[in-house]
């Protein structure tokens, strides 16, 4: 599939007015029917855009770097772990959480479409969603952490999660050192989204403080 | 179904381009779209398996060269199509010509917290014992069906491992046609990469899929 929009090339700036005027034509029509409820769309629309996202995810990890009973328990059932912070629901019914470790790497895909832990991630981002990465990942995890600008040891081994059921994987980074003694609330600040999906690490404690 | 959205391993790729501080949308009709289609599950009665058959369902050109979102609002407004909830000479007139079809509910401002944080479990509650246990080596079926499947090209064909007994689950391949939800047992199944890539792919890739006891045979 290809970028959003605004990376598209000159022509697709009528494209891209026929289309938003089409979703408005829609909406249109689905709220005179009486199918929609213009209020509920907002609410749908502000609930991803400012309440469920990668902080959530970001809380989650950082309890289990803190807690070990905590860890414990989202790695033995995420989801009920990850209801306890308040996350769940939709796209997040039956999470598991894939524990990264010395000798193994975790990576998150979805070859099939765009299958994605909101409760803890939020909505994917286009690049989550695009062909080169849904083609890649399963093939050349490596290669795909190059295009991110990183590297593994050799010796780690890479396991790759294709999300193709409803079951929604997420990955726990590791606790990178320098951050002993941290509060929760602060490791939560350096954990990205990226390191959720196994693709980036949590950001080196010395740049973050 | 056999299409361009079966992506896994495509060789025509390239760079994962990754977008920094990406916004959730990046127009005011990806939010409306993403809105709709949230949405009109309920009035319009569909399941997910329906709507990523909608989505997949088209010619490779058009799901390649179609953003995300205008694969979302292509498909949702085909599920209203095919339903009569809407015609197409109300989206071009950009008003309703007809009179509403009845709809059991619709989603009001009041629902969505609840309806969000119900989400639509699949886990049913087994009706017969699992075939496969941890361990057991299983090769994934060489099938090709029209229809709608979870089971992604690149996996099938090949030996794997039971590495995890999921749950007894609603399957996809029946749901999506609406011949109701099926549930079968679900595995985690992990393959080699050297087994599905051949002898110069990293010895140390593992790659896993979810699969349903009906793509897997005995290995």
């Amino acid at each position: 599939m290809t970028n959003p929009p605004h990376d598209h090339h000159d022509h697709s700036h009528s494209e891209l007015s026929g289309t938003e005027l089409r979703v408005r034509a829609l909406e249109t029509v689905l709220t005179e029917k009486g199918y929609v409820d213009p209020a509920a769309l907002d609410l749908l629309i502000e609930t991803y855009e400012t309440k469920v996202g990668p902080r959530n995810g970001a809380r989650v990890v950082a309890r289990a770097w803190v807690d070990p009973a905590y860890r414990a328990r989202l790695l033995t059932d995420a989801t009920p772990a990850i209801a306890e912070l308040g996350f769940a629901g939709r796209q997040g019914e039956h999470i598991v959480a894939v524990e990264n470790t010395i000798d193994v790497h975790n990576m998150v895909v979805c070859t099939l479409c765009s299958c994605y832990p909101w409760p803890v991630l939020g909505l994917p981002p286009v690049w989550y969603k695009s062909a080169p990465y849904r083609a890649k990942a399963v093939k050349d995890p490596r290669g795909v952490l190059a295009d991110f600008g990183f590297e593994l040891p050799k010796g780690t081994k890479i396991r790759v999660w294709d999300s193709t059921s409803e079951i929604r994987y997420f990955v726990l980074p590791m606790r990178p050192k320098g951050a002993e003694g941290w509060s929760e609330e602060r490791l939560a600040e350096i954990v990205t989204r990226d390191s959720m999906i196994g693709t980036g690490l949590p950001k080196v404690p010395h740049e973050a403080a | 179904m056999d299409g361009a959205h079966d992506m896994g391993g495509a060789p025509w790729s390239g760079p994962v381009q990754a977008e920094p501080n990406e916004p959730p949308f990046h127009a005011e009709w990806e939010r409306r779209a993403f809105a709709i289609t949230l949405a009109m599950g309920m009035p319009g009665g569909w399941n997910i398996d329906m709507s990523r058959f909608a989505r997949e369902d088209r010619p490779a050109q058009d799901y390649l060269s179609k953003s995300y979102y205008e694969i979302w609002l292509a498909a949702v407004e085909r599920l209203m199509l095919e339903r009569h909830l809407i015609e197409r000479d109300e989206i071009a007139a950009g008003r309703s010509l007809r009179q509403a079809k009845p709809v059991a509910r619709i989603l009001k401002l009041d629902d969505v917290a609840a309806m969000l944080h119900r989400g639509r479990p699949t886990e049913r509650e087994a009706n017969c014992p699992a075939r496969y246990a941890v361990g057991d080596h299983v090769r994934a079926k060489v099938m090709h069906p029209p229809t709608h499947t979870r089971l992604p090209r690149y996996v099938r064909g090949h030996r794997g491992t039971i590495a995890r007994v999921i749950g007894f689950h609603v399957f996809p391949d029946s749901n999506a046609s609406g011949a109701g939800e099926a549930p079968q047992w679900l595995y985690n199944v992990t393959f080699n990469g050297t087994e599905l890539w051949g002898k110069d792919c990293d010895p140390g890739l593992e790659i896993s899929v979810d699969a349903w006891e009906s793509y897997l045979e005995p290995a």
